[in-house]
């Protein structure tokens, strides 16, 4: 998908920023019965930072991101939230917490403003001089794009509507730690592109520390600035997904064409390599294309090159025990 | 006015009343639950006009008029139990109680806020009853005070003593449309109960089982509100029993909101996204 750098668009800024960390997990563990889950998950979110969690299917996403909300129990390693430990968080911590969940049939004989106001009428007490607590709930409408539906019944949105709902639910308190699971499942196009538009305004305008789930790769290069690949029970990645596409394969993939003809070549300094292309074709190249491997490339080869190892590693032990 | 200041308890309080009044609202506002008021209220009614012909046994009193304040008392049981156990079972299938759990003090505020509403539910579905009954039927003693101060300690004492009942019910079941296994025995009790019937006539041991549970007290109760004092003289003991009947549904209070706490805590404890998503899943599979 990265095509030559688009001219223009800046790349996310890379975090540098100090000031202590929002998110801090070490060596989590998740074991139900016999089964683990999680094997050993270590990782930190600065704040204003963030983070996409990426992994197959039953990789544990959910799990781990239920445990930081304080919504379920770990079974072992350290994990503190925003300053706390989300098993013994009170009231106080949930205030600063925002959960974006998937909405079905719930409130549905409520308005969609009304409703906004009350879930936001709890928050009011633990509004800070920093902080404004809760969000207007017109001016939140208007924000995630239901200033016209503020009077609807929720039970009538339709299902992009309702998710944008979810959101807005989940912001509502202005929370300084946001999570995500899966947020854009459902979306069409246009309501992808203002769900980015907004995850980026609460990073950078709030400094919102945000946490997400995604299966969409490309979502996750747009939105995150950091990411996390979760396979069999442990973060087998964590980098940019520019650190991540080095990791991976410190090639780029060049292609031009010349005189009708079409040139595709392996270049591990790309820029030197199409400085030279021209120097030597000079106004000869034409069609050219830089192509870096994309977030996919490098996700599935990560996750490919886990399993085969898993695998590795298990004919090893079986051949142990046969011996 | 300094927010920041407020008492967080004090605020999710006013946050429950004001989601209970909401609720409340938006139950006059659609078919559904209009229809929820009016249809056990119409066919009750039915049920009253055919029995007005009747006596009861050993005087010349209607038996219909004597079976409307037994219906009132078992309608508070009825909505005190099935309605709160209803509510817990679909809020939890489809996520209200998670996000309940999601908030600060949500939890509070989404019980108080049940509280309100079955209360509310309760006495607008006792006078959607009693304001017809009262033009349909003779004989009930509606002209005192006394009459309405009875009233108005029995529906309380009746709400305290059945809402945590339901609300443990509630908590049993994962899925709503299983709760609809507690209709039967309730059905049996409100059978039992002396509703339509003074239960003097029935043998001793199932007077005593009738005795043990909310649903006879309700009605006894609420007999002795709107009745005239004679027809004391048939019910067991020939006396309204105020005493025993505080005492029993006392006792049922003190039960339900012993367990309740417990088993509440333990089923919000529960909640989070995966096992809503779950519960959704097979929901879902059920419609297909």
């Amino acid at each position: 998908m990265t095509v030559v750098d688009q001219p223009g668009v800046p790349t996310r800024r890379p975090v540098t920023r100090g000031g202590g960390t929002a998110l801090e997990v070490r060596g989590l563990r998740m074991r139900y019965g016999s089964n683990d889950v999680l094997t050993g998950v270590t990782f930190a979110a600065h704040p204003g930072e963030v983070l996409a969690l990426l992994g197959p299917n039953g990789a544990g996403k959910t799990t781990t991101i239920e445990i930081l909300e304080g919504f379920r129990m770990r079974s072992a390693g350290e994990v503190t939230v925003l300053g706390a430990d989300p098993a013994h968080g009170d009231e106080r911590w949930r205030a600063r917490i925002g959960v974006v969940l998937q909405s079905w049939r719930d409130h549905a004989k409520w308005r969609v403003r009304e409703l906004l106001a009350h879930l936001g009428s709890y928050y009011a007490c633990y509004s800070t001089d920093r902080i404004r607590r809760p969000w207007d709930a017109g001016e939140l409408v208007a924000t995630v794009g239901l200033a016209e539906q503020a009077d609807t019944r929720v039970g009538r949105l339709s299902g992009g509507q309702r998710r944008r709902l979810d959101v807005a639910i989940g912001i509502v308190g202005r929370p300084e730690l946001l999570f995500l699971d899966e947020p854009t499942a459902g979306f069409d196009p246009q309501a992808r592109r203002d769900f980015h538009d907004l995850v980026h305004r609460l990073s950078d305008d709030q400094d919102t520390t945000i946490l997400l789930t995604t299966h969409d790769l490309d979502e996750a290069e747009k939105l995150a600035d950091r990411i996390l690949v979760l396979a069999g029970g442990s973060i087998i990645a964590d980098g940019s997904a520019d650190e991540l596409a080095r990791r991976v394969s410190s090639e780029a993939e060049v292609r031009w064409s010349r005189d009708g003809q079409r040139f595709v070549h392996a270049a591990t300094d790309a820029t030197r390599f199409v400085r030279e292309l021209f120097a030597q074709y000079g106004e000869a190249v034409a069609d050219l294309e830089v192509r870096r491997a994309s977030l996919e490339d490098t996700y599935m080869t990560l996750v490919r090159e886990f399993e085969s190892g898993r695998r590795e590693a298990a004919v090893r032990s079986f051949e142990v025990v046969a011996r | 006015m300094n927010t920041a200041t407020q008492n967080p308890t004090l605020v999710a309080v006013r946050a429950g009343l004001v989601r209970g009044r909401t609720e409340l609202r938006q139950t006059f506002t659609n078919a559904q639950d209009l229809w929820n008021y009016l249809f056990p209220t119409a066919v009750f009614l039915v049920v009253m006009v055919f029995m007005r012909g009747a006596s009861v046994p050993g005087t010349s009193f209607s038996l219909g008029s004597r079976t409307l304040p037994s219906v009132l008392g078992a309608g508070i049981a009825f909505t005190g139990l099935m309605s709160v156990a209803m509510l817990l079972t679909v809020e939890r299938e489809d996520g209200t109680l998670l996000r309940a759990k999601a908030i600060p003090n949500g939890m509070l505020g989404y019980l108080i806020g049940k509280i309100v509403l079955v209360s509310g539910m309760s006495l607008v579905g006792l006078i959607t009853t009693l304001v017809p009954g009262l033009f349909l039927f003779d004989g009930l003693a509606v002209g005192g005070l006394g009459s309405w101060l009875t009233l108005a300690w029995v529906l309380p004492v009746g709400l305290v003593a059945t809402m945590p009942l339901g609300a443990v019910v509630g908590s049993m079941f994962a899925n709503p449309r299983n709760t609809g296994v507690i209709m039967l025995p309730l059905m049996g009790l409100v059978a039992t109960s002396g509703i339509f019937y003074p239960i003097t006539n029935y043998p001793e041991w199932l007077q005593w089982l009738a005795q043990v549970f909310p649903v006879y007290w309700l009605g006894l109760g609420m007999r002795s509100a709107l009745l005239p004092d004679a027809l004391s003289a048939v019910e067991i003991g020939g006396s309204w029993r105020h005493l025993e009947t505080l005492g029993v549904l006392g006792v049922w209070a003190v039960i339900g909101l012993t367990i309740a706490p417990v088993v509440l805590r333990r089923m919000a404890r529960r909640e989070s996204g995966s096992s809503v998503a779950a519960r959704r899943e097979k929901a879902l599979q059920r419609v297909t």
